[in-house]
């Protein structure tokens, strides 16, 4: 009974905030100059005003403004996010055609900066005061305060142009057709610069976070206690610190997937990723709103799952911390 | 006597390159180019965007080609004949073209596409066809096209670029700008459409019936072509570098890269190829403002601007200073003879104190706002370097940035702008580019790329629109030329570059261009030496 309640209310809330980032973002987006049918027309490189008439007719850009509201808001409510008329496709098909690349993207980004930023916080820690976790701790205010692109496109001229060893850009080789192993090495090769590129700054992140969490989880009575109990110190690290360790990462970790669509734009144009950051800047410039607000819609219902999984994890992590 | 040896030897060795080249072309290859940005659709009778125009032509033929002179080659029309009165065109079609889903290439799909979408859709062909009266195919192999008043710029826009016929059976009864093969383009061209990855690639293959066969040779050479999207110009210099990607066009790297990858063994810059579509960069003056009303302000603006070095500092030479909107790579109509604004800050200053635009206590005449292109980097520097002009003369100028909609909505609906930093294509025949700029008819009526400045001019109106229906070359080309003294008199827009784009590829690609309008026809002459040895791109 209580557990419906929760998946009601959250349910609810889910609708009533994308409801609510939809109406916003329809207006908002409404007030930048231009139109898609200019857009096309200024691509074109020419036009009359009877292609453009031709064009906004085309794209339903005739209407007032509330008529196309109500239609969007129509088309939401049978689960439809609408055409987009510059790439004569549904908005869905669209969006569900990049979202792989994307999520690939993420997650290995998010792996390696969780992977290595927890490591590198904790040598750091275990090392306090000494060479490595000098080094360690430089490295990542370097990385956390260097711009997402330049790292990029210094990551490309080094490991790609100078030392040939992985692919300027792209997903994957295309004029090879490779097929099963070869096309997941070939992929993987891809991913590595992008995903190192796009996992750096939280990286930086959590090595400090961690660092410091661990040095004073350490100091503590209950790590005391357990040491003095003679717990091994693979015990005392994993079951007492670490885990103690872990809450602070964990909400950086939300912030994390909410904030990588924005780090999503610039590295994919550098490494000409297929994902939809790009997809969703580039819309923006071509004023393909439909396609835009299917993309903001998407994107802040992931971030709505990814704050609850949080939630969820704090409960498993600390079991003080309960829903109410 | 030497000499004379000298120079036998040298035709020799000239006359032995031609013979091997001529019978080295390899079949194979696969060809990776850079399309940036990414076609909105893939096919140009619909959107005569540069990246569609770029790729389609290599899936669709136009009626006729052009060669490095401008002069029309075969192409779906083997022949064609212009009536005395110049009101009716024949063309006589090739026989035995198909479609690449097998159907026969026929006048009627000429006819349907002239009459639904170079008539009604195609952005700059409504001009051209607009005086269309009827279009008569007596059999399957002649198109009679009847005119009601003589339309001879039809001639310089027939490529794949300027009428791309579409075929009909796909498309009739349709919604033409949503038929799903936009995106999946069925051609008679030498390659086949295969796959279009969005925002990563588009994959085309050799056409094995293409109509085009060279010495028993049919073409195109190579397999296969992969456009690939590369939105950053870091990756794209990179890609290249590396061989990641073999050709790429409309200027692919910014110009401070494009002197360093020119070295490097692997790759060459080629500026051919881009003649057909005329470009020009000019300063839009915003006419309707009070202070620019009067002729000697512009004229001013004009003598401000020194373009030799703005051709050397802002664009590394990848230009030529112009004389008029007509730029001189088109020899019938282009002219020499107009009033012309040499760089002279002192005679500018006179002209402004004259109009009474004197300078204040702070040294300043007045106080405006310059919006440039938003198409990269290079007219942003257009900009700052016009503001750092025109500040010796005592204008202050504040460069605006902002997005391409925002812009063209502000210069051509709002208006809201006193000088503009931008460049047209004036294509092979004025009429369809360049007169866009001065006629008064599309004015704030917010379509991109026509008359910015808001320039009125009952002659100018007139002369454009004698030229539009004339009958006689000799006519127009005199039409054109008054054309060009009156707005170089008048002044509404400066203009101040011819620009030269370039394209950059690797080395052993050969026979990339073989008409002026290069960048917009297809890759089916192309091929990949094999035997040149590439050096690898040193570290």
């Amino acid at each position: 009974m209580k557990i419906n309640n929760v998946v009601i209310r959250r349910l609810l809330q889910l609708v009533s905030v994308a409801l609510g980032v939809a109406i916003i973002n329809f207006f908002l987006l409404r007030l930048a100059p231009g139109d898609a049918a200019q857009v096309l027309a200024g691509e074109a490189g020419a036009a009359t005003p009877e292609y453009m008439a031709a064009l906004r007719a085309q794209f339903g850009l005739d209407q007032p403004l509330l008529v196309q509201f109500g239609k969007y808001l129509l088309n939401l409510a049978h689960f439809n996010l609408g055409y987009s008329f510059r790439h004569g496709m549904p908005v869905a098909q669209l969006i569900g055609e990049r979202v792989p690349a994307t999520l690939l993207l993420m997650g290995a980004s998010i792996l390696f900066a969780v992977l290595a930023g927890a490591t590198l916080g904790a040598i750091a820690a275990y090392r306090a005061g000494k060479i490595a976790d000098v080094v360690i701790s430089t490295l990542a205010l370097v990385f956390f305060a260097t711009p997402l692109f330049w790292i990029g496109l210094m990551l490309v001229v080094v490991f790609s142009v100078w030392l040939d060893w992985l692919p300027v850009g792209g997903m994957f080789t295309i004029e090879a057709g490779y097929t099963g192993w070869a096309h997941i090495v070939d992929v993987a090769r891809h991913l590595v610069l992008p995903a190192v590129t796009l996992g750096l700054f939280y990286m930086a992140v959590y090595t400090r976070l961690m660092r410091a969490t661990m040095v004073e989880v350490r100091r503590q009575d209950f790590v005391r206690t357990a040491v003095a109990k003679g717990a091994r110190p693979p015990r005392v690290l994993f079951a007492h610190v670490l885990r103690n360790a872990l809450l602070p990462l964990v909400t950086m970790l939300g912030v994390q997937v909410s904030s990588i669509i924005g780090g999503a734009v610039l590295v994919e144009t550098v490494f000409s990723w297929p994902g939809l950051g790009r997809l969703a800047f580039e819309a923006l410039f071509q004023r393909d709103f439909n396609l835009l607000l299917g993309i903001l819609l998407c994107s802040s219902i992931v971030v709505i799952v990814v704050n609850w999984v949080v939630d969820f994890v704090y409960t498993r992590l600390d079991p003080r911390i309960r829903f109410s | 006597m030497k000499k004379t040896v000298f120079k036998l030897l040298a035709a020799t060795a000239i006359t032995l390159t031609f013979t091997v080249n001529a019978f080295a072309q390899t079949r194979g290859g696969t060809l990776t180019a850079i399309i940036q940005p990414e076609p909105v659709i893939l096919t140009s009778a619909l959107n005569t965007a540069a990246p569609t125009g770029f790729f389609s032509a290599n899936v669709f033929d136009g009626l006729v080609e052009y060669d490095n002179d401008f002069k029309l080659r075969p192409a779906l029309a083997e022949s064609w004949d212009v009536s005395k009165d110049s009101k009716t065109l024949t063309f006589h079609l090739r026989r035995g073209v198909k479609w690449h889903d097998g159907k026969p290439f026929t006048s009627a799909d000429v006819k349907w596409t002239l009459e639904n979408v170079w008539k009604k859709i195609h952005p700059r062909n409504q001009i051209i066809y607009g005086t269309v009266t009827s279009v008569d195919t007596p059999d399957d192999y002649t198109v009679i096209i009847r005119f009601s008043e003589p339309s001879l710029a039809v001639l310089s826009s027939l490529n794949s670029n300027g009428a791309q016929v579409l075929p009909k059976h796909l498309y009739e009864g349709t919604d033409i700008l949503n038929n799903p093969y936009n995106n999946k383009p069925v051609g008679t061209g030498p390659f086949v459409f295969k796959e279009w990855s969005r925002g990563n690639y588009i994959t085309l293959e050799r056409n094995p019936n293409y109509w085009d066969k060279s010495k028993g040779v049919s073409k195109p050479y190579l397999d296969k072509i992969i456009f690939k999207v590369v939105p950053d110009a870091g990756a794209r210099a990179a890609a290249l570098e590396k061989g990641e990607a073999q050709y790429a066009p409309f200027s692919p790297v910014p110009l401070k890269d494009a002197e360093r990858l020119a070295k490097l063994p692997g790759l060459k810059l080629e500026t051919r190829g881009y003649d057909w579509i005329s470009p020009w960069l000019f300063l839009d003056v915003n006419v309707d403002r009070p202070y620019f009303k009067d002729v000697r302000v512009r004229q001013a603006l004009a003598y401000a601007i020194d373009l030799n070095a703005f051709n050397k500092v802002v664009w590394y030479g990848f230009g030529k200073p112009a004389v008029s909107p007509v730029v001189s790579t088109l020899k019938q109509f282009h002219t020499d003879d107009v009033p012309k604004y040499g760089y002279d800050p002192k005679k500018a200053e006179a002209l402004l104190d004259e109009a009474g635009l004197k300078r204040g206590a702070d040294g300043t005449r007045l106080r405006i706002n310059l919006d440039y292109l938003p198409y990269g980097d290079d007219y942003k520097r257009s900009g700052e370097y016009i503001k750092q002009a025109l500040k010796r003369i005592g204008i202050d100028v504040n460069v605006r940035a902002q997005d391409t909609p925002t812009y063209t909505k502000r210069v051509y609906g709002d208006r809201d702008y006193d000088l503009s930093v931008v460049w047209f294509a004036g294509f092979a025949d004025p009429l369809v580019g360049v007169t866009r700029a001065y006629w008064s008819d599309s004015v704030g009526k917010n379509i991109p790329w026509s008359n910015g400045s808001g320039y009125r001019s009952a002659e100018a109106d007139k002369l454009i629109e004698q030229a539009q229906s004339s009958a006689s070359q000799t006519e127009r080309v005199a039409l054109f030329k008054k054309l060009q003294q009156r707005v170089q008199t008048d002044l509404p827009s400066i203009p101040l570059l011819e620009l030269h784009f370039f394209t950059v590829q690797s080395a052993n690609l050969k026979d990339t261009v073989t008409g002026v309008d290069q960048i917009y026809s297809s890759l089916k002459n192309a091929w990949f030496d094999n035997t040149a040895k590439v050096a690898k791109a040193a570290p």
